[in-house]
């Protein structure tokens, strides 16, 4: 990993990601700066998710390149896994293991990465959770906990190796205005006491923008907008302007002929 | 192609159980999940392999004192029950209620793991879903359904003793004695626990492999069950053939 400080946490230059034999993303440039937080914004299925699992080394790009922390997202496994050690990940589903309890669920990557012992691993557990307001709920299974804090203790799991990159895929997806609002709140705070860097994909426009630095908005499989949240506000391209008010009828197309034509 | 879909299909097996091999590492976390799933899949399945066991010993003694009793033998009952029970009927059946118990299990859990992201986010954690998820429940399955066939002949001959015994009027001690001389140590006995772990580890392997590869969906699950009990149950069929000739 290059540990410059004027290397941007990711870079994708030229992408073109495919899945089978189809285009979803095109002509892709990003720059996201460190210690940033950018909201990479879209309608469902403009390819926010295929962005997501570029930048994770899910998805090989057909051309171009994507490197995150100035390294070329690696295709050997072994290479693969060292660099998911220093991307957090938050699943829209959230991925917490149902046998495990939210604890064991944010020591999993701690036991499994590092040699610490238990009593440091617990420590830093119930700091993880409390971080995300759930110190009392380390013992509660998922299935016993709401959207919102399965929600949390996703992330507080995504960030027990704190991992200097975030990446959050749809965060508020199935919460209610207040669990939401506390989501954005978590993710903002996190982001600038722990010197992160964090990408949020998501369509939530409204919720994001105020703790986002950075905005860039993906339509008919290529970024059609980037730049300053003010920027967006005050964008005049007709294709900005629909999703933004959310418009049905409009340059971006909503039926099925988008995912087949991007 | 269905030929080579097939030959795809049974590659991509191949590959997936040198995965499984490979990802077999002797750690904390991999024993205590060992034991979690030695739990979930053997001592669960007690209860059915108990009663399963007691019925087969029960119909294979009438079966054969109905035949032998024809020919003035009936007191050689407990060598049918013993050679049938070790030679073919324990690991097959035990086999089989194991794939109905655990296997179904096996490949439903594997199969929710995958439509509810956890198997997304343990590769996600850098942390090899094969390790975390299948090893555990293969090396459960390889070494709980040799166990699981000793509990079946254990309930079928004790069953059997006391039909033959009690009830068909034969002695206890020839009962004993012909099943001791009739069944061989190396040849019956051992040959029945080979079987039993690799019946087990096919059982698993293919449970985990439909259930690894379902569709993210409720509907892929429920497809996945299915197929595990199916291709599973055939392939132990199969083999037992297989290692019938071979032994």
């Amino acid at each position: 990993m290059t540990d410059s400080a004027s290397t941007p946490a990711v870079r994708l230059s030229g992408a073109r990601l495919d899945r089978g034999n189809r285009t979803i993303l095109r002509d892709i440039d990003l720059l996201v700066p460190r210690g940033s937080v950018t909201a990479v914004l879209g309608p469902s299925g403009s390819g926010k998710s295929t962005l997501l699992s570029a930048l994770t080394g899910e998805l090989t790009p057909a051309s171009g390149t994507v490197e995150v922390f100035g390294q070329p997202v690696p295709q050997r496994q072994r290479e693969l896994l060292e660099l998911r050690k220093s991307i957090g990940v938050l699943l829209q589903g959230n991925g917490l293991l149902t046998d495990l309890t939210a604890a064991e669920n944010v020591a999993l990557p701690l036991r499994t990465h590092t040699r610490l012992p238990t009593p440091v691993i617990d420590r830093l557990v119930a700091m993880k959770l409390h971080a995300v307001g759930l110190r009392a709920a380390g013992g509660l299974y998922p299935r016993e906990l709401s959207g919102g804090m399965a929600r949390r203790v996703a992330l507080a799991r995504a960030l027990a190796l704190d991992p200097p990159l975030m990446i959050y895929d749809e965060p508020l997806t199935g919460l209610d205005p207040i669990a939401s609002g506390v989501i954005m709140s978590l993710i903002s705070r996190l982001n600038d006491s722990l010197g992160l860097t964090s990408i949020i994909v998501t369509h939530h426009v409204q919720e994001t923008l105020p703790v986002a630095d950075r905005c860039v908005v993906i339509a008919n499989g290529q970024i059609v907008f980037s730049g300053t949240p003010d920027e967006l506000q005050a964008a005049t391209d007709p294709l900005v302007q629909q999703f933004l008010r959310g418009e049905p009828d409009g340059p971006i197309r909503f039926d099925a002929v988008v995912r087949e034509a991007a | 192609m269905p030929l080579v879909t097939s030959i795809r299909s049974l590659g991509r097996a191949g590959l997936f159980t040198l995965s499984v091999l490979r990802a077999s590492k002797p750690t904390v976390d991999f024993f205590s999940e060992l034991v979690r799933e030695i739990y979930k899949v053997g001592a669960r399945s007690l209860p059915i392999i108990a009663v399963g066991g007691a019925f087969v010993g029960l119909s294979v003694t009438l079966l054969g004192y109905r035949a032998l009793e024809t020919y003035g033998a009936a007191n050689q009952i407990s060598a049918l029950v013993g050679l049938g029970l070790y030679r073919e009927l324990a690991p097959v059946l035990t086999a089989l209620l194991f794939i109905g118990r655990a296997g179904s299990s096996i490949a439903a859990e594997l199969g929710l793991m995958r439509a509810t992201d956890q198997i997304t986010a343990l590769g996600l954690m850098a942390i090899d879903p094969v390790a975390k998820a299948v090893a555990p429940r293969f090396w459960a399955a390889v070494l709980t359904v040799p166990l699981l066939v000793g509990f079946f002949c254990s309930l079928a001959i004790t069953a059997s003793y006391f039909e033959a015994v009690h009830i068909i009027g034969i002695d206890g001690g020839t009962f004993w004695q012909v099943l001791k001389d009739s069944v061989d140590f190396k040849q019956d006995f051992l040959f029945a626990f080979v079987k039993a772990a690799v019946f087990g580890g096919t059982a698993a392997l293919v449970a985990a492999y439909v259930g690894y590869h379902a569709e993210p969906t409720i509907e892929g699950t429920s497809v996945a069950t299915t197929r595990a009990v199916v291709n599973a149950s055939l392939l132990v069929l199969m083999f037992n053939f297989v290692l019938s000739a071979m032994w």
